[in-house]
C-alpha cells in the first residue's frame, strides 16, 4: 500500500527530506486479466477503481498507448457542472458532480474542487428560453440552478460587460453555485493511485492493435509490442480513439471525431472566481489556482484527427473574451492547444454492452466527458460485473441509434451547438 | 490555416466553406426501412486518415464538391465538383 497523505506525512517528509514514493507501481504483463481497459484517462482509470473498490474486482488492467491522462483528460478545461436538459442527463451528470465533492477524502488526493459557482450568459431570447427550460429541468431532479438578470450578474462578475451597447449585449444567466473547476490532472493521478494500490495493474505505453473474438465473444486482446493478453471483457474507454478500437471487434459507432481548442494566458491576480460560459460568442473562460485564464471554444467546424493549434483559434477566441471582458485587452496567451472530441447524433454519450459479448463501450464523450468521469466509472463498473447497463445510464445504450431513442443534449451540452 | 481547392473558384480559406460531411449513399426515402435510415444519418467510417467527404462553399459560388482529406494532416488530394 503506498504512504497514506495527510499532515503527518507532509511534516515527516519535510523534517527527513526523503523522497516522496511514486504514486504507481510498475508490474510486468500477465497472460490474463478479468477485465482489461483500453484508455488510461479518467474514464478508464476510474472505472478499474470502482471495480476493485466497489466489487472486489483487482486483476484488472488498464493499458494506455502513452501516458495516463495524456488524451481529453488533461487537455480539457476542468469544468464540471449538472444544469443539463435532460432529466437522464441531470440526474447523470449530478451523480459526478456528488462524487467529485468527496472523491479528494475517498481517494486520499487532493482534486482540488473549487465550486465556485458556473453562470451560462445569454444574449437572445431563444437563449433564455432553453435556460428557463433547464432551470425547471434541473429544479425538479433538485440540482441548484436558476436565472439571474443583468444586475445580479455584475454582482458576481464585475469585469463583465453588462452594458446594452455590445454586439451581444448580456440579458440574463443560468446560475448553477455547485459547478466549479477541478485540477484534472489530480484526478487522473487520484484514480491511478488508488487503483493501483487495490491491485489493478496500469500499463503505459501499452497500445492495443487488435482484440480477439471468438464465437461473438472477447477472448483476448493485441499488443503493439506482440503480445497477446488473454481476457473475457474488454472495455473502450478512449476518446478520439473510439471508432478505431469498435473497429477492432467490427462495432461501427455513430462517432465523428472533431478537435476542440483551449488557450491559457499568463497569470494574474485573483479577479474572477466564477466559471463564465456563453454559447452565443462560443467561448468559456475560469481563472485557475494558478491566476492564468483558461479559455474553450466549440468544436473546429470539420471532422478531424490534428490536434495542432489554429491562428483562427486564438484570433477567435481573444475576440469573443474581449467582448465580454474588455478590461483583459493587455493579456497575453501563453499556449494553446487541442483534444479530441467523440461527437455523437444526440450529444450524449454511448455507454453499456455492445453486440459483441464481452466488449462493453464508454465512448462519445464530445466536449463533456470529463465531467463525467467518476459516474462512468462507478455505472461501467457495475454494468461490467452484472452484465447489463444501471439504470443510471440506461438510457445511453448504443442501440438507441438504431431505436429511434435519442437524448438530446444539444441545448446544454457544449456551447456553440 | 487549411486552403480548400474549389473546383470553380480555386483554393480558398476553409473559413469560406461549410463542411457537409462524409460522402455517402443517402437511401431512397420511399424503400428504405427504418434501421437503414438511422444508419445512414447516424453512423460514420470516421476514419484516422484519407477520406471522401462533402463541402459547400457558402462564401463563394454556393455548389457543393467532394474532396479526398487526410483527417490527421488536413492535407487535400483531390477535388471533384458535384453536380
Amino acid at each position: 500500500m503506498p504512504t497514506r497523505y495527510s499532515a503527518w506525512s507532509l511534516i515527516r517528509h519535510g523534517v527527513s527530506g526523503d523522497d516522496w514514493p511514486p504514486i504507481l507501481r510498475q508490474h510486468d504483463r500477465r497472460e490474463s486479466y478479468d477485465v482489461v481497459i483500453v484508455g488510461g484517462g479518467v474514464h478508464g482509470l476510474a472505472t478499474a477503481y470502482y471495480l476493485a473498490a466497489d466489487y472486489g474486482v483487482r486483476n484488472v488492467a488498464v493499458l494506455e498507448k502513452s501516458y495516463i491522462g495524456s488524451g481529453g483528460s488533461g487537455r480539457n478545461t476542468a469544468i464540471l457542472r449538472s444544469n443539463y436538459l435532460t432529466p437522464e442527463g441531470v440526474r447523470f451528470y449530478d451523480r459526478s458532480v456528488k462524487l467529485y465533492e468527496h472523491l479528494a477524502a475517498e481517494l486520499n488526493f487532493n482534486v482540488m474542487f473549487s465550486q465556485r459557482g458556473h453562470l451560462t450568459l445569454a444574449h437572445n431570447d431563444s437563449s433564455l428560453r432553453t435556460m428557463r427550460w433547464r432551470t425547471e429541468v434541473n429544479k425538479l431532479q433538485g440540482v441548484d440552478s436558476d436565472m439571474i438578470d443583468p444586475d445580479e450578474i455584475k454582482k458576481l462578475v464585475p469585469y463583465l460587460d453588462t452594458s446594452n451597447t455590445t454586439r451581444y449585449p448580456i440579458l440574463g444567466a443560468l446560475y448553477h453555485p455547485p459547478g466549479g473547476i477541478v485540477r484534472h490532472d489530480a484526478v487522473v493521478w487520484g484514480y491511478a493511485r488508488a487503483a493501483d494500490a487495490r491491485g489493478v495493474h496500469i500499463h503505459q505505453g501499452t497500445e492495443v492493435v487488435g482484440i480477439d473474438v471468438d464465437g461473438g465473444r472477447v477472448t483476448g486482446v493485441r499488443t503493439a509490442d506482440g503480445h497477446r493478453i488473454a481476457t473475457g471483457a474488454v472495455l473502450n474507454a478512449t476518446a478520439g480513439w473510439s471508432t478505431l478500437i469498435s473497429d477492432m471487434v467490427g462495432v461501427r459507432m455513430p462517432v465523428q471525431t472533431f478537435p476542440l481548442q483551449a488557450g491559457v494566458t499568463e497569470p494574474v491576480r485573483p479577479f474572477l472566481d466564477t466559471v463564465v460560459v456563453s454559447g452565443t460568442l462560443h467561448v468559456y473562460v475560469s481563472q485557475t489556482d494558478r491566476g492564468e485564464l483558461v479559455f474553450g471554444a466549440s468544436v473546429d467546424p470539420y471532422a478531424s484527427y490534428s490536434t495542432r493549434g489554429s491562428l483562427e483559434f486564438a484570433e477567435g477566441v481573444a475576440g469573443h473574451v474581449l467582448q465580454l471582458m474588455p478590461a483583459l485587452s493587455k493579456m497575453r496567451l501563453l499556449r494553446q492547444w487541442a483534444g479530441l472530441c467523440d461527437m455523437t447524433p444526440d450529444f450524449s454519450p454511448i455507454m453499456g454492452p455492445t453486440p459483441v459479448a464481452g466488449f462493453y463501450v464508454d465512448v462519445g464523450w464530445g466536449t463533456y466527458g470529463f465531467k463525467a468521469g467518476p459516474v462512468s466509472g462507478e455505472a461501467m463498473a457495475d454494468c461490467i460485473v452484472n452484465g447489463r447497463p444501471p439504470e443510471i445510464i440506461a438510457a445511453f445504450g448504443l442501440d438507441r441509434f438504431t431505436a429511434g431513442r435519442l437524448v438530446g443534449e444539444k441545448g446544454a451540452a457544449a456551447v456553440g451547438h | 490555416m487549411m486552403l480548400l481547392p474549389c473546383p470553380w473558384c480555386g483554393a480558398r480559406d476553409a473559413g469560406e466553406f461549410r463542411y457537409v460531411g462524409e460522402s455517402g449513399t443517402r437511401p431512397d426515402p420511399a424503400t428504405a426501412t427504418r434501421d437503414q435510415w438511422r444508419r445512414y444519418l447516424y453512423f460514420h467510417a470516421n476514419p484516422r486518415g484519407w477520406v471522401r467527404e462533402d463541402w459547400y462553399h457558402g462564401a463563394g459560388c454556393r455548389r457543393y464538391f467532394t474532396v479526398g482529406r487526410h483527417t490527421v494532416t488536413n492535407e487535400v488530394r483531390t477535388a471533384r465538383g458535384r453536380s
